[in-house]
């Protein structure tokens, strides 16, 4: 549904949507390991290794 | 496309909604699992590389290796730095069982700015190397370039080779046990004994216990067996272990 919306308000033939969305998807990871990922990792606790 | 958006036109709305929530747990699915590829292996290619760098940027003089015999261990009281700012890299680890990686030691336990950017931790207001007391340091057993990951395999005896710019100071591994997260007597000046007053040069790591959780901390005691200016050599345990 949202996927399919999105495959069809890209222009295009196949091919040169295939590209886009590939660029979109790269640019997702992108967003999420600079940014989305170190904001929420202290809220996890998986890493404490002091003793306080 | 054309019987195909027709046919999405004459579907009902709860079909789309129960269309629309599966893609949405679809993602979700998809980006936990990117979460787990950053934490448990984008973390430490970012951690060792800005590791590296911070050692190679230390501008420590580089030791000449010195034959054994010339070498002079020294077993009275070793010069002892005052403790620097928070965040400043004074020290670093190697650790012959492990390998032969130099690992920056910085001031400060915090989490973000330390323990993740720059790898090995110093708690604050504990002993420095060389110093009667305890030196307690911190480190990440499994992400963030994982600096204590294999700090199960160390054996009592085992040295752990701590060096400043101008001293090498040598401990030796004396004990090892698992404790709680509260159990701060572990780098205490006497470990586990915060009311006694201290008598030799200890040194202290901790880290997480068991891998990936904080239920529990590992933690290895060492005592000071000798320590050596830098520009008297090397240690014969970098030389032999590595």
């Amino acid at each position: 549904m949202m996927y399919g919306w999105l495959w069809r308000v890209i222009p295009g033939p196949a091919v040169v949507r295939v590209a886009v969305l590939a660029v979109l998807a790269v640019m997702v990871v992108v967003v999420c390991f600079s940014w989305v990922f170190p904001a929420i990792a202290p809220y996890l606790p998986l890493n404490d290794i002091t003793v306080e | 496309m054309r019987p195909a958006a027709t046919a999405r036109r004459r579907r009902p709305p709860a079909h789309l909604a129960v269309g629309v929530l599966g893609e949405l747990f679809l993602t979700a699915g998809v980006l936990l699992g990117l979460f787990l590829c950053w934490q448990l292996w984008w973390t430490d290619v970012v951690g060792q590389r800005a590791q590296a760098d911070v050692v190679a940027h230390l501008a420590f003089p580089a030791p000449e290796p010195t034959a054994a015999a010339e070498r002079a261990l020294r077993h009275d009281a070793a010069p002892v730095l005052a403790e620097p700012a928070h965040r400043t890299t004074f020290a670093t680890l190697r650790v012959p069982r492990w390998d032969d990686i130099e690992r920056p030691i910085s001031q400060g336990t915090s989490t973000r700015d330390v323990l993740d950017a720059l790898g090995i931790g110093h708690y604050e207001g504990t002993a420095m190397p060389g110093a009667v007391g305890n030196f307690a340091v911190a480190g990440h057993r499994t992400t963030y370039g994982k600096p204590f990951n294999r700090i199960t395999e160390l054996m009592v005896g085992d040295p752990l080779v701590v060096r400043t710019a101008g001293t090498w100071y040598v401990y030796q591994v004396q004990s090892t046990e698992v404790v709680g997260p509260d159990q701060v007597e572990v780098i205490a000046p006497v470990p586990g004994d915060p009311a006694a007053s201290p008598t030799q040069p200890m040194m202290t790591l901790t880290t997480c216990h068991p891998m990936y959780s904080a239920r529990q901390r590992y933690v290895v005691h060492a005592v000071l067996d000798h320590w050596l200016p830098v520009v008297d050599g090397t240690p014969a345990e970098l030389e032999r272990g590595a």
